[in-house]
């Protein structure tokens, strides 16, 4: 008899029964997007911040002080320690090589300008563009195209094993050179392929594939640092921490953390000779801004859980109160209030049962959605959360049904039938 | 419920109001009645108004505000504008107040001046004078153990401290010809240049070498033409000057503001949504709920027009009502998420409330008018009779 009951009730009102349903979908639909928009909020604010440039840093460990004014590099080029080109892939074998989004090793090298009659100093700068590079069984491209994604060039990128060069934009006015012309730069012929604007340093120098810094410079396989890219964590009070001075399990948590710090750890474990540390202008302050990003999606998302169970409250309270005459006819009959109640009850778990099935896909969907209009790539869904939205809907309906419930049971039968009250 | 006796009650308040007032409009008591005598449910309505109002004032001015918020967030990367004398020359002596003229509260300025000095044993080292207060503010990354508060005191980089200073004993600098001696008050770390420098105060650095600021860093607030109009100001107040933008904070900010403001677009517009759905819902069940009120005045002779005025001015009553209640404690969560999350209050917006107002009005009137036109095709006896 109650299933007899609650199924005829879905049957004989389709029209109500479709009205709750499709309040408890949109619902569930705005709650499970929300969800997902929030928890994946952070990877995507990460890969945004990597505009900005790298946020570690590679040097030699026994490196002479950089004389650097300016981004002209004083120092003599010959002077001090270098990292071995070789060694570079070895940074896609650390524990945290996924969060590692590029990496661009540079070698600067003075050369001389020989142009109508005249020599003039300048600085090389080679590194990688858009190198192939392999790992074991795995291939990456990566080179200051990933890692310094505000580099603009008029005219063509040069490839990594050509003698072409590019030109930073000051430079190019002061020679009055334009792509396609030819240098001769310390006794080399070199193609310009193209005119470098970067608005710092570069915009005075010459950039160039790194063989062939190393050529000019006589010293093979040589990097002076390299600047790694890599989505990290904001650091909190464990990050911080000196790894030297933690216990085993305080160590493994923060080593399989990805903290600038400890991803720094590991680069440096990698690479003989080195020392990694984070940029601290570009590290630090992604952490502070990706913490108010998150923390204001995080906000407006309980919002956004606060409007939709409202939503599927208000619907389930209509719905029971437009049927207080089928109460009294129930009660008249001699049904007592608990079978009253665990009959809405039960609809009211098949409708947020299948309302929440309904609600997730398209919660689903509009995740997407939301995640290729704004940031160009998909914001996908775990499929723990679907009995998690369940639950929720299931809560939410039963709590928004509860007070329209407890009024319909403890109608008298006579009033109810006669439409007062 | 104490329905009857309160009913009860307030007939006879009825009765002692039409006493009192013999002339109100039989209009305007119909609505108060109305609200009066169905307290719950024009509770529960107003309550499902107030919360919408409340949750679309709070994204609308969150999203008119989080602009203004993160570009704070972003001037802790420091300098957004740099002002270099054009081929590395000095800038001129006042290059500094114009600077700061232009700039005018809207931003950090902070002047460095380079040389390349020689440490006790010869090694060359990059000397820089600046202002230690405004470095402070304009770079706050700097990860500084003490700063430097007298003369001969010298802020060194933690790399370059190996070089002049490893037993952190008092040192000289030497710059053609001339001695300096300082006493390192602190180290910095960065993981950039700064680590090799040895950073003194200008005054010092000035009477040391009597080389003047070469480089002015700017971190200027505002919107990208507000900065682009800053630049130009700047250009021409000192035409010996390069004026650059620093282009990797610029297009980051540009990019992750842009995408913030989006996501919270269509969170925004997702959460009114469905705050209007709950009270469309809520609503047409109230009126739905009184068709009995509906066929009686429609028996005793009231017109289409006068039906429609009533139950339109009901529902624009308590959508004027909910909304500016909703505003009022919208604004409070809005300030409450910027001061939980910015730590700094979210300014009210009242540009917003005359959005709201309209929204609120448009979803009750459409609440009202849609159950309408479905009982008006109804004959009022089939209502009467429950059918």
């Amino acid at each position: 008899m109650f299933v007899r009951l609650v199924y005829e009730s879905f049957r004989r009102q389709k029209r109500r029964k479709l009205l709750a349903g499709a309040a408890i979908t949109l619902g569930v639909t705005v709650a499970t997007a929300m969800i997902a928009v929030a928890t994946d909020i952070g990877d995507k604010m990460n890969r945004e911040l990597r505009t900005i440039g790298a946020n570690l840093l590679i040097t030699p460990q026994e490196d002479t002080l950089d004389v650097e004014i300016g981004g002209v590099n004083l120092k003599p080029p010959s002077d001090g320690a270098f990292l071995n080109e070789a060694d570079l892939p070895k940074i896609k074998g650390t524990f945290w090589h996924n969060n590692i989004t590029g990496f661009a090793p540079v070698l600067p090298v003075n050369v001389t300008l020989e142009r109508d009659g005249k020599t003039e100093n300048l600085t090389l700068l080679g590194t990688y563009f858009a190198k192939q590079i392999s790992f074991g069984k795995e291939e990456f491209t990566t080179g200051v195209r990933s890692t310094h994604p505000w580099w603009k060039v008029s005219g063509m990128w040069p490839g990594d094993s050509s003698q072409d060069v590019l030109l930073g934009e000051r430079l190019a006015a002061r020679l009055s050179a334009k792509t396609g012309d030819a240098l001769t730069l310390s006794g080399r012929s070199l193609h310009v392929s193209g005119i470098l604007s970067t608005g710092g340093a570069e915009d005075d120098e010459v950039v160039g594939p790194i063989a062939l810094a190393q050529e000019i410079l006589g010293k093979p396989g040589a990097v002076r640092r390299v600047y790694v890219s890599a989505l990290t964590k904001p650091e909190d009070a464990l990050g911080r921490r000196d790894p030297k001075s933690m216990s085993g399990p305080v160590y493994d948590r923060w080593y399989c953390s990805p903290y600038p710090q400890s991803i720094a750890f590991q680069l440096q474990e990698a690479i003989p000779h080195s020392h990694a540390e984070q940029i601290r202008q570009v590290a630090q302050n992604e952490g502070a801004v990706l913490t108010r990003i998150e923390g204001l999606i995080f906000l407006v998302t309980l919002a956004a859980l606060f409007a939709s169970a409202l939503a599927v409250s208000a619907a389930m309270a209509t719905a029971i109160f437009e049927r207080r005459a089928e109460v009294g006819l129930m009660k008249a009959l001699g049904a007592g209030r608990f079978a009253v109640a665990s009959i809405f009850f039960a609809e009211a778990t098949l409708l947020a049962l299948l309302g929440g099935l309904v609600g997730f896909a398209a919660g689903g969907m509009l995740a997407q959605q939301i995640g290729r209009s704004i940031f160009n790539s998909a914001i996908t869904i775990p499929p723990v959360l679907l009995p998690v939205i369940l639950a929720i809907a299931v809560i939410v309906t039963f709590a928004g049904s509860a007070a329209a419930i407890r009024k319909a049971v403890g109608l008298d039968p006579v009033f109810a039938l006669r439409g007062e009250l | 419920m104490s329905g009857a006796a309160e009913q009860l009650h307030s007939a006879k308040d009825v009765a002692a109001g039409r006493a009192n007032v013999p002339h109100t409009s039989m209009f305007v008591r119909m609505l108060v009645r109305a609200a009066v005598l169905r307290r719950g449910r024009a509770a529960s309505a107003l309550f499902a108004m107030v919360v919408a109002a409340a949750v679309a004032t709070a994204m609308l001015n969150l999203y008119v505000d989080v602009q203004a918020k993160l570009r704070r967030e972003f001037r802790n990367y420091g300098a957004n504008i740099i002002v270099v004398g054009k081929d590395s020359a000095s800038l001129p002596a006042n290059a500094l107040t114009q600077v700061e003229t232009v700039v005018a509260g809207h931003g950090v300025v902070a002047p460095f001046a380079l040389v390349v000095a020689r440490a006790g044993d010869g090694q060359p080292i990059v000397v820089a004078g600046t202002d230690f207060d405004r470095v402070r503010q304009l770079d706050r990354w700097w990860s500084v153990s003490s700063w430097p508060s007298a003369p001969q005191q010298a802020l060194v980089g933690v790399r370059a401290l190996s070089v002049v200073s490893p037993k952190k004993q008092p040192f000289d600098l030497e710059f053609q010809g001339h001695t300096i001696h300082l006493t390192a008050a602190g180290t910095v770390q960065t993981g950039a240049a700064e680590d090799s420098r040895v950073y003194l105060s200008l005054a010092d650095f000035v009477a040391w070498t009597g080389v003047q600021p070469s480089t002015i860093e700017v971190a200027a607030n505002g919107s990208p033409e507000e900065i682009a109009a800053i630049m130009n100001q700047l250009q021409q107040a000192i035409p010996a000057a390069d004026v650059r933008p620093v282009r990797q904070i610029m297009e980051g900010e540009a990019r992750v503001l842009g995408k913030t403001r989006a996501t919270l677009l269509a969170a925004a517009a997702l959460i009114i949504l469905t705050a209007a759905l709950c009270v469309l819902s809520t609503l047409m069940g109230w009126v739905f709920d009184r068709r009995r009120d509906f066929a009686i005045m429609k028996a005793l002779g009231a017109s289409d027009g006068l039906l429609n005025g009533f139950f339109a001015a009901e529902a624009a009553a308590l959508g004027a009502m909910g909304a500016v209640i909703g505003f009022v404690l919208g604004i409070g969560i809005a300030a409450w998420i910027g001061r939980a999350n910015f730590h700094a209050p979210v300014v009210p917006r009242f540009g917003v409330l005359p959005f709201v107002l309209a929204g609120s009005m448009v979803v009750t009137l459409l609440s009202a008018i849609l159950p309408i036109s479905l009982l008006r095709r109804v004959q009022p006896a089939v209502i009467l009779r429950g059918e």
